[in-house]
């Protein structure tokens, strides 16, 4: 679409402008001032300079962490995006069905993060619940506290149970939002299913499947009260995620300046890769615009 | 998933027969439903713990409560921490889904129809607001809040949670939003309708769906985020997370209590998403002005 030029929009953008400043602006210059400087409390600061960011880079434990993360996100994506693609086109279009199951399949994305984490903690125990229990009936070997490939399958899981259906609903409503007459041509010219999900289906999507990815990226990347609860970082630290890591240095530890540069460098890292995201997705967006249809 | 016909103009029409589109018809239904156990499985376990004794839950595994009990429940709905905590809230989530909402909505506006000084930097920018950490706000956001004097009230929580909230509102709107052609806000101006007018009365009704799956998102994740709300709010607002807190003790993890109140922390959402529905399900009719 042709947008007009118009420098008076900024004044529909001030509100949000003015609301997230004030909570984003003040907070992230706190941290700053963490990250750079030591305290040893009552608000006497010296300067540090990059010392933090110079021991942060150079930590052993940041790097296996961000490497875990890494993983851990790539494979959410690989899983959740064409998961919840193929799901949003099953979804009954109208009707008591299609309802039940928009209600149905939201229910995992209303329950608080920590009870999630509760339920599956509990779900998976060998001894009380009811997945850990059948898998052991079934001569399974399964210890999440042991067994790193356990523990990684079950955040895996986990997160597919909780998030898939975010992915999902997006999907769902960019789908709603195809003029019936779009499907009409389609039939005219007997298009196979696959090509009118590949030039119909999936164009229409693109807007919010972006959000989608990024959306999941980002949580992905920033997961901390699920693995807390049900594995703990464990064994070991074969699921010390990156929060889980810089909430143990903040909070544990109390180290502040390093756990501000270290934030300071997580945060660029997801900025980074969303920017990423973002810059190829919209590149795909315009080209296909500047095809005259 | 779907059979792929090789064939775009091939097959006559004879051999494109009915059997393979019921087939195809059966095969994602049946899809769609173990997609739905496998949603549902985890939550009836919730909800079978949340009807047993604690000596049953640890005692081993049952399908069904053997000892049915609804003590767990009584214990949430008679002690004024736990109701009160899903009241408070429910105040902030409402608030902030409200706030949230009614600022990204001119501002969607502004990113799908004009083009203005910075307006990719800025649309970016907003978005990197959603990727700092929780865990990296909670402090700053106390020291904020305390120095302002909204410490410990819903409106602390409802503005904290903005920060992830109104970017996400701003993008989901815009994608409903660039759906909507052109032409429509050029009719309505030519019609004389006034930019008020013509959003109230004819663009937001468009954009309706975009709206509901927008105010739900914020509700969701207004909603789920506990630890946030936990750090803003102390004696006056006690929140539902606070009173999650007190299931873990001396004793161990009162696990019947705990489920409860996770399946209670279900309930509000699923009313929300069956309001919304409508909103989803209906799409936007194209070409209405």
């Amino acid at each position: 679409m042709l947008k007009t030029q118009n420098n008076k929009a900024w004044f529909l953008v001030l509100p949000v402008l003015l609301l997230v400043g004030f909570s984003a602006i003040l907070p992230l210059m706190t941290v700053v001032n963490y990250a750079f400087n030591d305290t040893f409390g009552n608000n006497a600061f010296f300067w540090v300079g990059l010392e933090w960011f110079r021991d942060v880079i150079r930590s052993e434990r940041m790097h296996d962490a961000l490497q875990r993360q890494l993983i851990f996100s790539a494979i959410i994506l690989a899983i959740e995006i064409p998961l919840g693609i193929a799901i949003a086109l099953t979804l009954p279009k109208r009707g008591v069905w299609a309802s039940l199951t928009l209600v149905l399949l939201a229910l995992p994305l209303l329950i608080p993060w920590n009870v999630v984490g509760t339920i599956w903690q509990l779900f998976t125990r060998i001894d009380i619940g009811l997945l850990g229990s059948t898998l052991a009936a079934l001569g399974v070997d399964f210890n999440l506290g042991r067994d790193a490939i356990d523990a990684w399958a079950t955040l895996i899981v986990m997160d597919v149970w909780h998030w898939t259906s975010l992915v999902t609903l997006l999907c769902y409503a960019g789908l709603q939002s195809i003029p019936e007459a779009y499907y009409q041509a389609g039939r005219i010219d007997q298009a196979s299913r696959w090509a009118v999900f590949r030039y119909i289906e999936l164009p229409k999507m693109q807007g919010v499947l972006l959000i989608a990815v990024l959306l999941r990226f980002m949580d992905s990347f920033m997961i901390y009260t699920e693995p807390f609860v049900v594995t703990g970082g464990g064994p070991g630290s074969t699921t010390t995620f990156l929060s889980v890591d810089l909430v143990k240095m903040a909070i544990g530890q109390f180290d502040l300046g390093p756990a501000a540069a270290f934030s300071l460098m997580y945060f660029l890292v997801i900025l980074l890769i969303s920017w990423v995201f973002y810059t190829v997705m919209t590149n795909l967006d315009q080209e296909k615009e500047e095809v005259p249809e | 998933m779907t059979a792929i016909d090789p064939t775009l103009t091939v097959v006559p029409r004879a051999r494109r027969p009915r059997d393979h589109a019921r087939l195809h018809k059966n095969v994602s239904r049946g899809m769609l439903i173990l997609y739905i156990l496998f949603l549902l499985v985890p939550i009836y376990w919730l909800v079978n713990m949340s009807f047993k004794t604690n000596a049953e839950i640890l005692s081993g595994v049952s399908l069904l409560p053997q000892d049915f009990t609804w003590h767990n429940y009584a214990v949430i709905f008679s002690d004024s921490t736990w109701y009160m905590g899903y009241v408070n809230s429910l105040i902030y989530v409402v608030l902030n889904t409200l706030i949230s909402v009614t600022v990204a909505l001119p501002a969607a506006y502004a990113f799908s129809r004009y083009s203005f000084m910075g307006d990719k930097h800025l649309f970016f920018w907003l978005l990197t607001n959603r990727m700092a950490p929780a865990a990296v706000f909670a402090l700053p956001f106390f020291q904020l809040y305390s120095s302002v004097g909204l410490f410990d009230t819903h409106i602390a929580v409802a503005l904290a949670h903005c920060l992830f909230n109104v970017p996400l509102a701003v993008w989901i709107l815009e994608g409903f939003m660039r759906g909507v052609p052109k032409e429509v806000d050029e009719t309505a101006y030519i019609d004389g309708h006034s930019f008020g007018g013509f959003f109230l009365k004819i663009f937001m009704p468009l954009i309706a769906s975009g709206i509901g799956v927008a105010a739900f998102f914020c509700f969701m994740f207004s909603w789920v985020d506990l630890l946030i709300s936990r750090t803003l709010t102390s004696v006056h607002v006690k929140t539902i997370g606070v009173a999650m807190t007190r299931t873990s003790s001396a004793t161990g993890l009162d696990y019947g209590v705990l489920a409860a109140a996770g399946v209670l922390t279900i309930i509000p959402g699923a009313l929300v998403i069956w309001f919304v529905r409508n909103y989803i399900a209906k799409g936007f009719a194209l070409g209405r002005v």
